[in-house]
Order: structure tokens, then C-alpha cells, then sequence
């Protein structure tokens, strides 16, 4: 058996934070024996550790890190499909092939995720209104199980596990690889138009009339305007650039530079005066413009641009609450807007999207209607407030997103998610013994 | 197959071995990737031609089997011929020290994949090379070979040996115009230091790989990665053996 190491970690919202075995096997051998071992506590794939709660994480059991299994295996021209192992991230396949025209056909806004952890978070971007998660691009992918050995899983074969592992949060077996069609691109660079909004209603008017000549569709919110400001923000939609527009080498690519944090921010640093000064110079700063020419980068991985920017939130960690209502709901999406907005407490960057139809896949998170995105500093009635919003959420016949929760119990998640039963069905073939856990899995009672 | 230079990677799937591939690549190199599980060697290759256009093959190499090693070195002379520009040879055991130190079965096979591998690999890979009169090998033994310690000294004393033999080696293929690189890593973010108390400093494999395909280039003797290690065991060399027994290291 490869060595382990016990070490303290976290997602990317740095809380919570808990011990776990870590093994990081370097062949694909080495991961099998892992699995086999059925290391006590069980065991949870891990990447590049985006996911923002404890999907990742598995209290007093093991996690096992893909990053050293990231070799891409195979790329057929004629058809962009991309066969790659979990352990490759997103920024890895855009470095390689944005210059040969291809980019990712489906992105969520940071390029650090791997494609194993965005399988099994069933990842959405700001195209999700045309095209879907990342599931309708994925061809095939091969799944180590505890019980049934390697799965070869597609719409065809195996279809259950294709679709439970699709949002199974990496409880249905290791991803060993992946078949992704990849989007062919004529340039690098994305065609943007930007329009403020007044308000939520607007936001929403506008989604309906003219999200589908858009590509990439999404609004950002100013979380801390009341009254007849409420939900105003900026809409940014666009398109990859035609080869025309962009120049003498349409697909020069140099990826961005990203800042480090060096340190812990200061308790309180984002505070309703920092993030209210910010939303009103990028409110103020985004005028409305057609066919603005901007960067893969900066368009798709806006926070990307500083490495740890979860560190700015300081010792205490952020945690992201995104949440999806039904199109009707729009009632219960001001309700949220205005809760958050009485709490004074400020979301830096908060998202609104309108999402196109689900997919068959039982976990995941994407329904038709609107999707809110936040982050919150962890402070004292934070926790009580999400409660509130999840509520809410749950009245209005919506539910959050996995990939970003900590906090949701199991009842509440049984509200959200009534196809889970259809999950544990096919998780209890492939891994009866309870092989797989995460400390996710077992807050909101999935294993 | 174009007759662009190429190298042997030896032990291709060893971290340390799997971002030298990437730099060789970068530098234009051809790479032949063997190891003992010739999957990953395959899927090594085919991420270093999907990545980084390089031209890149597996082969599969058990270190063990020595016996098989002069027709591996066969079949690529004569697959490549005069383009066998070098060899890195990246394999090794690091083995459990404590078992080693009652077990010979485990002793055995450190030495035996250190060693005694290294030695049966280089020994065609030198006749190639020296006939052709320029050329490379450039071998991974370890800051450990300098001087023995209780904690490993089975694994230590491997590859104090390749470490010995190499100088030898590098004194006959000198007059060939064939170089020999010694390299010493240090402490290498690597599955042999994964989790291990006592590790640090530990450089991450790129760094380590960067620094050898420097050294192949600027046709260096010994390097140790990173440059740290040279004054630290320097250092360690120069403590009496009368002190040196008394430590515990």
C-alpha cells in the first residue's frame, strides 16, 4: 500500500476544516489498491480541492488525491472529443488547447476545478440556458467501483451509473477517465455586451427576452441595494469571438498571471463598506456597451486573477450559498435578494442566472429557473440567516447546490433533492459495504 | 520517425522521471518511456503528445529483469540507430528501511533495483553511446548514497554504489566524448517522501526536473537538486565517523 499522510484540510471556503487520511497514488494501480484496502471511514476523490464545504473532505476516513493522475490520453480532431484522466484541471486543458481552436464546453468560474471533481459535481457555467451542465458534453468515463470493479459508463452502457455518477459528488467510484467534447473556437477571446439594471425585475425581463442570442448569459448583483434598487446590477452576455474580430492571431493564448494573497486577510477586511464601495464603482464602471472585445480569463475566471482569493475572507473561511428557484418563483428570489439585503451582510460578486432545462441525472443541481450565487466572511448568524434562505428555498421548490454547501441537513436536503432515493438505488450496487463517504454524504444523509 | 535526437526515459513513471520527460520534450528531445507497468508508460506518452507535440513511445522495462536489458537496448539501437542521443534513468526502490534492516529478501531488492539495475541498464546503453562517440546518460541517485545512516543505510549504500560506478563510467566515456550526470536530489515531493516524517524542504518534482534537464544541457558531473543539498552534504561528509556513530540521523 502507498504511504498516507494525515492532514488538516478544507474546500475552498476554508471551512470546515478536519483531518483526514490523504493518499495521492501516482498510478493507476496505486488507486486501485487504495480502494481495495477499504481504508477505514471510507474514502472520497479529491482534486483541486474547489468544492467549497466538505464535499471533499471526509472526517476521521481517507481522501484520495487525483492530482497526480491527470495525464490526458487522447483527442480526436475530428470531433473535439478530449479522453483525459480526473486529475486534470480545466486550466491544463485550456492551456493545451485554446491555441489549437477548442475550448471547454461548459466552464464554472474557476479554471482550477478537475474534471473528476466536475463530473461529480455536474458543474453548470454561464451557458447553462443554451447548453446544459457539463453532462450533456461528456461522452463516456471509466469508474473504479469497490463492488463491480471498472464501469465503463455511458448513455448507452450503464446508463444508471453514467447518470449517478453525473452529480454523484464521488459516490459511486473514482473516476479514472473522461471523454469530453470539447467546443471548437475560432479565437481566444469572447465578444461581451454589457447593460446595467435597475432592479430584479429588469433582470429578469431581460433574461426571457434575450438570453437565447447569447452564448454566456449572467448577471451580477448588488446584494446590499434596497428598496427600488433592489437586484440592480450589471448583465454580461456574450460569445466566443469569430476569427475576424480578433486580430492577426485570433488564438494567441498566454495564460493570465494570477496574484497570490501572501496572508490571512484581517477579520472583516469585505465588509458593507468595502463591498458597497466596490459594487458601486463596478456598477458605475460597467456602462452599456456592445461588442466589447475581453479575455478568456477575465470573462470566465474573473476571481481566478488572484490565487487564495478565499484568503481574503480571512482566518475564518467564506462560505458560498448558491441556491436555484423555479422560474415561477420569482416572489421567493426577491424574498431571498431582500433577506440578504437586510442583513446587511455583504456578498462580494453575487450571481444571477436563469438556467435551462435539468438533465436525467438525480443530483443535479440545475432546474429550469433562477440561480443566485453569494459568498458571506463565516460570522456569528451567518449560519441561522442560510437556514432562513433555505427555507425559502425549499417553499418555493428549489435547492442548493452541493458543490458549495456546509451546512445543509439531511431533512432539508431530502426536500431539495426528491430523487435521491434513485441515487442510494444504484450507490447500493455499486458499493454496498459503504466504501465511499464523505463528510458531505454523511451531514446531508446520502450514505 | 523522424531522426530527431532521443532519449530513454528508464523508470518513466516516477514523478521525478514524468516531469523530466515534459522538460526533454520542451527541449525538442524524441522520448522512449519505459517501465515495468506499461499502461501508465502509454498514457505517459500519450499525454506528452497531446500536451507538448512531442514524439513519445512506451516500452515496457522491469529493472529486475536484467537479463532483459541488453535487447531493449537492442531494439532501440536499432529502431533509432545514431539518433540514441542518451538515457535518463530515473527507476528506484526506496523500500522499507526498518524491514531491510532483518529482512535480505527486502535488502536485496533495494540493492538489486539501485544498483545492480542501474548497472546492468548502463552497461549497453555505455556501448552505444561510447561506439557513437557523443551522447548522454544522466542517472538519479540520491543525496542518501553520500553517507550511510541507521535510519537507511540498505537503500544508502545502493546508491553510494551507482554513485561510484557512475564516476567510474564517467572517466571511461569521458575520452569517448560521452558525458555521465550524476544526480543527487534532495528531499522530492515524490510517493518515497509522501506523508514521511523527518522530510524537508521538499522540492516540488518540476523543480527537481528543470534542474536536470539544466544540467544534461550545460553537460555538468554531479548536481544535487536543489543546489541547497551540495553544502548540506558537504557538510555531512565532513563530520568524524567517530562523531558521525553516536548521532541519530
Amino acid at each position: 500500500m502507498i504511504p498516507s499522510s494525515v492532514q488538516r484540510l478544507s474546500g475552498w471556503g476554508r471551512h470546515p476544516v478536519q483531518t483526514c487520511r490523504v493518499w495521492r497514488p501516482e498510478k493507476v494501480a496505486e488507486l486501485r489498491e487504495v480502494m481495495a484496502a477499504r481504508p477505514e471511514g471510507g474514502i472520497v476523490s479529491r482534486g483541486l480541492g474547489r468544492a467549497y464545504g466538505d464535499a471533499a473532505l471526509n472526517e476521521g476516513g481517507g481522501v484520495v488525491s487525483h492530482l497526480r493522475l491527470n495525464r490526458m490520453l487522447g483527442f480526436d480532431p475530428a470531433t473535439g472529443a478530449l479522453e483525459c484522466e480526473a486529475g486534470v484541471s480545466f486550466g491544463e486543458i485550456v492551456d493545451a488547447f485554446l491555441p489549437r481552436g477548442w475550448f471547454l464546453p461548459v466552464t464554472p468560474g474557476t479554471k482550477h476545478a478537475t474534471v473528476g471533481g466536475a463530473l461529480a459535481c455536474d458543474v453548470h457555467g454561464k451557458n447553462h440556458h443554451r447548453d446544459g451542465t457539463l453532462a450533456t458534453f461528456v461522452d463516456r468515463f471509466r469508474l473504479l467501483t469497490p463492488a463491480r470493479g471498472v464501469l465503463e459508463c455511458s448513455r448507452e452502457e450503464n446508463a444508471d451509473v453514467f447518470w449517478a455518477t453525473l452529480g454523484g459528488m464521488g459516490l459511486t467510484g473514482a473516476i479514472l477517465s473522461a471523454t469530453i467534447r470539447l467546443l471548437p473556437v475560432e479565437s481566444s477571446r469572447v465578444v461581451v455586451d454589457t447593460a446595467r439594471t435597475r432592479g430584479l425585475d429588469e433582470a429578469l425581463e431581460r433574461f426571457a427576452e434575450d438570453d437565447a442570442r447569447y452564448r454566456y448569459s449572467v448577471a451580477w448583483i448588488d446584494t446590499l441595494a434596497t428598496g427600488a434598487a433592489l437586484g440592480r446590477g450589471v448583465l454580461l452576455r456574450g460569445d466566443h469571438a469569430p476569427a475576424a474580430r480578433a486580430g492577426a492571431e485570433p488564438l494567441a493564448w498566454k495564460p493570465r498571471r494570477a496574484a497570490p494573497v501572501p496572508f490571512d486577510a484581517p477579520p472583516g477586511l469585505l465588509n458593507r463598506f468595502t463591498v458597497g464601495a466596490f459594487n458601486r464603482v463596478y456598477h458605475a464602471a460597467h456602462p452599456d456597451r456592445q461588442g466589447t472585445l475581453a479575455g478568456i480569463d477575465p470573462f470566465f475566471y474573473p476571481l481566478d486573477r488572484l490565487r487564495d482569493w478565499n484568503r481574503l475572507y480571512g482566518k475564518r473561511g467564506l462560505a458560498q450559498y448558491q441556491a436555484v428557484v423555479p422560474l415561477e418563483a420569482t416572489a421567493a428570489l426577491a424574498a431571498l435578494l431582500e433577506r440578504i439585503a437586510r442583513s446587511r451582510r455583504a456578498s462580494f460578486l453575487a450571481v444571477l442566472k436563469r438556467f435551462g432545462p435539468a438533465n436525467p441525472a438525480p443530483l443535479s443541481f440545475p432546474i429550469p429557473g433562477y440561480t443566485l450565487a453569494l459568498d458571506f466572511p463565516v460570522a456569528s448568524g451567518l449560519d441561522e440567516m442560510l437556514r432562513e434562505l433555505d427555507r425559502t428555498v425549499v417553499d418555493a421548490g428549489g435547492r442548493v447546490y452541493l458543490a458549495k454547501d456546509a451546512a445543509l441537513d439531511a431533512a432539508t436536503f431530502a426536500a431539495m433533492y426528491p430523487r435521491a432515493g434513485e441515487f442510494r438505488e444504484v450507490r447500493g450496487r455499486l458499493d454496498p459495504d459503504g466504501v465511499l463517504a464523505s463528510s458531505l454524504a454523511r451531514r446531508v444523509g446520502l450514505v | 520517425m523522424s531522426d530527431r535526437a532521443v532519449v530513454l526515459v528508464a523508470g518513466a513513471t516516477s514523478a521525478i522521471a514524468r516531469a523530466a520527460a515534459v522538460e526533454l520534450a520542451r527541449a525538442g528531445y524524441g522520448l522512449v518511456l519505459a517501465a515495468r507497468d506499461v499502461e501508465e508508460a502509454r498514457a505517459l506518452a500519450a499525454d506528452l503528445r497531446l500536451r507538448h507535440g512531442a514524439q513519445a513511445e512506451a516500452v515496457e522495462l522491469d529493472a529486475l529483469a536484467f537479463d532483459t536489458h541488453p535487447r531493449l537496448v537492442a531494439d532501440l539501437v536499432a529502431k533509432h540507430g545514431d539518433s540514441l542521443e542518451g538515457a535518463l534513468v530515473a527507476f528506484g526502490y526506496g523500500g522499507d528501511a526498518a524491514r531491510a534492516r532483518e529482512d535480505f529478501a527486502e535488502a536485496r531488492r533495494i540493492v538489486d533495483t539501485n544498483f545492480t539495475a542501474c548497472v546492468s541498464l548502463l552497461t549497453p546503453l555505455a556501448e552505444h553511446l561510447e561506439r557513437r562517440g557523443r551522447g548522454f546518460l544522466c542517472v538519479v541517485s540520491s543525496v542518501a548514497g553520500e553517507r550511510g545512516r541507521q535510519s537507511n543505510y540498505v537503500y544508502g549504500a545502493a546508491k553510494g554504489g551507482l554513485t561510484v560506478f557512475l564516476q567510474g563510467l564517467r572517466n571511461r566515456l569521458f575520452h569517448a566524448g560521452v558525458r555521465v550526470i550524476t544526480v543527487n536530489p534532495g528531499f522530492v515531493d515524490t510517493r518515497m517522501t509522501f506523508g514521511k516524517p523527518g522530510t524537508f524542504l521538499v522540492a516540488p518534482p518540476e523543480a527537481v526536473a528543470r534542474g536536470i534537464v539544466r544540467s544534461i544541457a550545460r553537460g555538468r558531473d554531479v548536481v544535487y537538486l536543489p543546489g541547497f543539498w551540495r553544502p548540506v552534504m558537504f557538510a555531512i561528509r565532513s563530520i568524524p565517523e567517530a562523531v558521525f556513530k553516536r548521532m541519530k540521523m
